[in-house]
């Protein structure tokens, strides 16, 4: 992109040219982060206002981790210009890194899930009770 | 040979913000794995203020959006528009992290410091690093602007501009997932 916009600097027209046509690109962006940023903020609020009635928890956490995921593809999009045109190796450390933070964040809460599940004492002691029959 | 220099330049910064990532990483994992550890104490949702941390994260949306028009003034030449877009950067990254700033003193005030619990340690640790960030690319930010003032804008500066711009993205894109884990998931759990 940068050899282009360099190319650009010989020829005044097609820099104003070139200049409102990535602002629109920009504010693309701006506007569908911000709209699904709303989105999920509306959700949550109908959710908590309704004591978890109207939207129950199984749609409500899969909904707003969708619509980060989504925002999260708009801003690498718009914002940092990760597409399919930009440098390889971005993109391969960029996977290779996002791979390696879903598996720290989703292995320590499965892992700490299931700690807390086998050895908490109070299930301990229940446990031991209910298999000796005391 | 500038371009070359260029390309490896924000690989290299590319991969920085890579292994920050990862930090991120173990501390949202600390989050997640201590978010019920209350001690006795307020959870998210007894604490969290919803359309005040909308605000936030829109102030801080509105920031990167700037930031990129500043980056696109630059590669063009646009120099007016450059620095007032800068300086609009800057404002809201301010705005933003006195809001942030104001959140933590009310929590302190009301006894809910980071001592109070493990859910409050690892809330503070991952807000606050993410706040640390937002400081450090303020003050970035302002030796840009002097840099600018003083030597104008070289090639070397444009490229200096794209690596800021990178990096206030990026923290934009962390704070998505903040909002999400932290506030929204917090106020509703």
């Amino acid at each position: 992109m940068d050899i282009y916009l360099y190319l650009c600097l010989f020829d005044g027209g097609s820099i104003m040219k070139e200049y409102y046509k990535q602002i629109a690109f920009y504010s693309v962006g701006l506007l569908s982060a911000a709209i699904l940023t709303l989105v999920a903020y509306i959700l949550t609020q109908i959710h908590v206002n309704s004591y978890h009635e109207v939207i129950p928890h199984a749609v409500l956490i899969p909904s707003v981790l969708i619509l980060a995921f989504l925002q999260m593809c708009v801003q690498l999009v718009f914002f940092l210009h990760i597409t399919n045109k930009s440098s390889r190796w971005n993109v391969v450390f960029f996977l290779m890194t996002f791979g390696g933070v879903l598996v720290i964040i989703i292995a320590s809460v499965w892992i700490m899930y299931h700690l807390n599940y086998n050895m908490t004492p109070v299930q301990i002691n229940q446990y031991i009770q209910d298999q000796s029959g005391l | 040979m500038e371009e070359t220099k260029n390309e490896k330049t924000l690989l290299g910064f590319w991969i920085y913000l890579m292994t920050d990532l990862t930090m991120f990483a173990g501390l949202f994992a600390a989050y997640a794995v201590l978010r019920t550890n209350t001690f006795g104490g307020p959870p998210m949702r007894d604490i969290v203020n919803l359309p005040f941390v909308l605000i936030e994260t829109l102030v801080l949306l509105l920031s990167s959006f700037t930031s990129g028009i500043a980056v696109l003034s630059a590669t063009l030449g646009r120099i007016k528009s450059m620095v007032l877009m800068l300086c609009l950067t800057f404002l809201l990254g301010a705005s933003f992290l006195g809001m942030e700033l104001y959140e933590f003193h009310n929590l302190f005030i009301e006894g809910n410091t980071f001592q109070r619990s493990g859910f409050l340690s690892s809330y503070f640790g991952l807000v606050g690093t993410h706040g640390l960030h937002i400081f450090a690319g303020l003050i970035w930010l302002m030796i840009l602007l002097v840099f600018v003032a003083r030597k104008g804008l070289t090639k070397g500066m444009v490229r200096k501009l794209t690596l800021f711009g990178i990096f206030w993205h990026f923290l934009d894109i962390v704070w998505i997932f903040i909002f999400t884990f932290v506030y929204l998931m917090g106020a509703a759990l």
